[in-house]
């Protein structure tokens, strides 16, 4: 077989505990966003628009959701007969098992998948961010580069600096200094948790954090700052679109309220860079006589009777006769009922919303979301304050 | 139970010249993102029908584009799936003129395969139909040709086939006819056989010069063949004008038919996914009663009417009783009203058009208006 010249490990076994009831069944690059995608689309898509056709997902947190979603690979155009997709969970061999300590332990225990594809480098992703983004720039500059490794990064407010992996880099791109979450950001470059290696070296790196007993087994805490320190070449890649990281309720809202509008920060109709998805096979959206549908996005098989204002609609959701949703996100196979009232509202897949119920109050902002988690029934004319949680575990 | 599923892909072409100049009518887009195709492949595939054969004839690039391998359908398989049947041979043209030509055309095919049954469907028929208790049907009665059937009252005058049945459902009487009023029983161009029924029918066929399958073997055959019929009473749409299509498309702004067509018992109908994104609506977007497929950016109003994957709506046009095809693009202040507008159309600023229900406005594809 003809060696691949890069494959990509996607991490996507992160619980995601800050988005509460969201994550509390399904792992968070499982989570719906924007009517008809979860974050896992945007990852695997950008493979496939990048020409990458090798991807190892590697879960661990609640699999069952993105397993059956992840599936074959074919909607991502990623059922191939040499490569595709795979997941990756942890296992058990003749010397024992054990979870995934850190992001490098992860794709150590994977190094079987590595030898096994043999390719000449190996793209690093993470499975929760929001960006479409052409791995193949990036690996055109890191073969250019004759890099070891090449980080992505982009450019952050100073002021949110101290949350990111900060990275500084000389005029050729060689990256001169990386701090984890540093309380005095020397720069603005936020690494995005993109990393491509020349696929030797990220294997002796791996093998050799392993066996360092004080290591976390963390790219961004140990492999990065030790090949650094080693004076390893290591390259920053500049990255200037649309990226967010949705690792908290508030981040995920804004991300999907970044879709609306008439010049949406984040625009997803672009035929030349499509996202796939998995999708039911359902007929397009019905509004009837009294639903009113202003400045919001949703997809297929919805019925909408009510006022949706400023919000993402996701697939087979409907919407009673009376009810009001505004700035909200209600995500898949969701029933709103009659004269419900929804304000910054975060309703995730499956939830029944009885009657006359009301999610969120005067009060609610986007910091005070009110969350209602999967399967969830909220009784007729009950009311949930802003910033409550309603979760009954994930329970159908 | 093995059961091999036959579409007819062309047949009644000639009858919706404007859909059809440009694609088999197997490949007309219905509904906002399917293709006509779609109701036949997704009862077949619902009904455990995993080897389909889809007999083509002329303009079926559309056709293949749309089913490509078939994997939407669940119909990509290593045994059976989706087989195209294009015209093989040469020169005799009659072989393609009558249902019967078809399928003596494909005889081959059909030797070679090793299902118990064969049912045969036309594609113009916009259903959502268990094909497994037809199947049933016509093994219970141990017939010959099951005829699927459906009570309609007749207005209009149109060639049709029409049939008498006596209680057990035996069909006693089959008659072409244009003259056909008030209720009648109608056939719906869908059928079952015993495959190897059929292909013992095949060489009598031949042997007997037999051109067409309703006059001499349906009509001539009632005394000489079990041949049973299955009456469907469910929703039921037969394109077969544009009109027709006009009014058929626009009734599944009412939620019922909806509900029985695209959610039977959790049978959905299937179709190729295009990756649109999901559909936007403006601040001054204004939508009421109409079906809106992913894709659309609406700006404007629009009103009783069926958009496509894609179709971009300017601020300040109006809408109404309209259908517009993938990808249609309507200018700021236009005015459309009853309007079928296919593929790719261009409808620049300030242009007011108008049709009747009975006869809809239809712009053709790629047209700059």
């Amino acid at each position: 077989m003809k060696k691949k010249k890069c494959i990509a490990m996607l991490l996507a076994g992160g619980q995601g505990t800050r988005l509460f009831a969201l994550t509390n069944s399904v792992a968070k690059p499982a989570v719906s966003f924007g009517a008809k995608y979860r974050i896992i689309d945007f990852p695997l898509s950008n493979c496939t628009n990048s020409g990458i056709d090798t991807v190892g997902v590697l879960t661990q947190y609640q699999p069952l959701v993105l397993n059956e979603y992840v599936g074959n690979g074919e909607p991502w155009d990623l059922d191939r007969s040499y490569g595709g997709v795979h997941t990756l969970p942890p296992y058990q061999a003749k010397k024992g098992g054990e979870w995934y300590k850190g992001t490098a332990n992860a794709i150590y225990q994977n190094l079987h998948f590595l030898n096994e594809y043999d390719s000449e480098h190996v793209l690093i992703l993470s499975g929760d961010h929001i960006y479409k983004m052409d791995y193949s720039k990036m690996l055109a500059e890191h073969i250019a580069h004759n890099a070891d490794c090449t980080i992505a990064v982009i450019d952050v407010p100073a002021e949110e600096a101290s949350r990111f992996g900060i990275m500084d880099y000389a005029p050729d791109k060689s990256v001169t200094s990386f701090e984890e979450k540093p309380k005095i950001p020397k720069s603005n470059h936020a690494s995005m948790g993109i990393y491509i290696f020349k696929k030797d070296v990220l294997v002796r790196e791996l093998v050799a954090d392993e066996a360092d007993k004080s290591s976390v087994n963390d790219f961004g805490k140990n492999i990065i700052p030790k090949m650094l320190a080693a004076k390893a070449r290591m390259y920053a890649y500049q990255f200037d679109g649309y990226w967010k990281d949705v690792g908290t309720v508030t981040s995920l809202w804004e991300a999907n309220m970044d879709l609306l509008g008439d010049k949406p920060a984040f625009d997803l109709d672009d035929p030349s860079f499509k996202i796939y998805s998995r999708n039911q096979p359902l007929p397009p959206s019905y509004i009837g006589e009294t639903g009113k549908f202003i400045n919001s996005i949703m997809t297929t098989g919805c019925e909408i009777h009510g006022t949706v204002i400023n919000s993402v609609i996701g697939e087979g959701v409907t919407v009673g006769k009376g009810a009001v949703i505004e700035n909200s996100i209600v995500m898949q196979g969701t029933v709103v009922g009659k004269n419900v009232k929804i304000k910054y509202g975060m309703i995730d897949e499956h939830v029944t919303i009885e009657d006359k119920a009301q999610i969120g109050d005067d009060k609610s902002d986007k910091t005070r979301i009110a969350l209602v988690g999967r399967n969830s029934v909220i009784k007729r004319g009950t009311v949930v304050p802003s910033g409550d949680i309603v979760d009954n575990g994930g329970q159908e | 139970m093995k059961t091999l599923g036959i579409v007819f892909g062309n047949i009644h072409d000639d009858e919706i010249g404007e859909l059809t100049a440009v694609r088999s009518i197997a490949s007309v887009p219905f509904g906002g993102r399917f293709r006509l195709i779609d109701f036949v492949l997704s009862n077949m595939v619902n009904s455990g029908i995993s080897k389909v054969g889809v007999i083509t004839k002329n303009n079926y690039q559309s056709l293949m584009d749309h089913v490509g391998s078939g994997k939407h359908w669940d119909l990509s398989r290593k045994n059976g799936g989706l087989i195209i049947l294009p015209p093989y041979g040469g020169g005799d043209k009659d072989l393609y003129s009558h249902r019967l030509g078809a399928i003596k055309n494909i005889s081959g095919f059909i030797r070679h395969c090793d299902e118990e049954y064969v049912i045969f469907s036309d594609c113009d028929n916009v259903c959502n139909m268990n094909f497994a208790s037809v199947v049933q049907s016509h093994i219970d009665n141990h017939a010959d040709i099951t005829l699927v059937a459906r009570k309609k009252n007749l207005i209009n005058q149109k060639p049709r086939t029409i049939m008498e049945v006596d209680k057990s459902g035996k069909v006693t009487k089959v008659v072409n006819t244009t003259k056909a009023q008030g209720e009648n029983i109608v056939f719906a161009n869908i059928f079952v056989m015993n495959r190897k029924f059929l292909l013992n029918l095949l060489e009598t066929a031949s042997e007997l010069g037999y051109v067409s399958f309703t006059n001499d073997i349906l009509a001539k055959g009632c005394s000489q063949y079990n041949i049973y019929s299955y009456m469907q009473d469910g929703y039921f749409a037969t394109i077969d004008s544009l009109g027709n299509y006009y009014k058929h498309s626009l009734e599944l702004l009412n939620k019922n038919i909806r509900d029985e067509l695209f959610y039977r018992d959790g049978a959905n109908i299937y179709t190729k996914v295009r990756d649109s994104a999901p559909c936007k609506v403006g601040s001054n977007g204004i939508i009421t009663n109409s079906l809106i497929a992913d894709g659309c950016d609406i700006q404007g109003e629009v009103k009783n009417s069926i958009l496509f994957r894609g179709v971009k709506v300017a601020k300040g046009a109006k809408i109404s009783n309209c259908i517009l095809f993938q990808d249609a693009v309507i200018g700021e202040g236009s005015s459309l009203n009853c309007v079928v507008a296919d593929k790719l159309v261009t409808v620049l600023e300030g242009r007011i058009l108008s049709g009747h229900e009975t006869h809809p406005y239809f712009i053709s594809k790629h047209a700059v208006i």
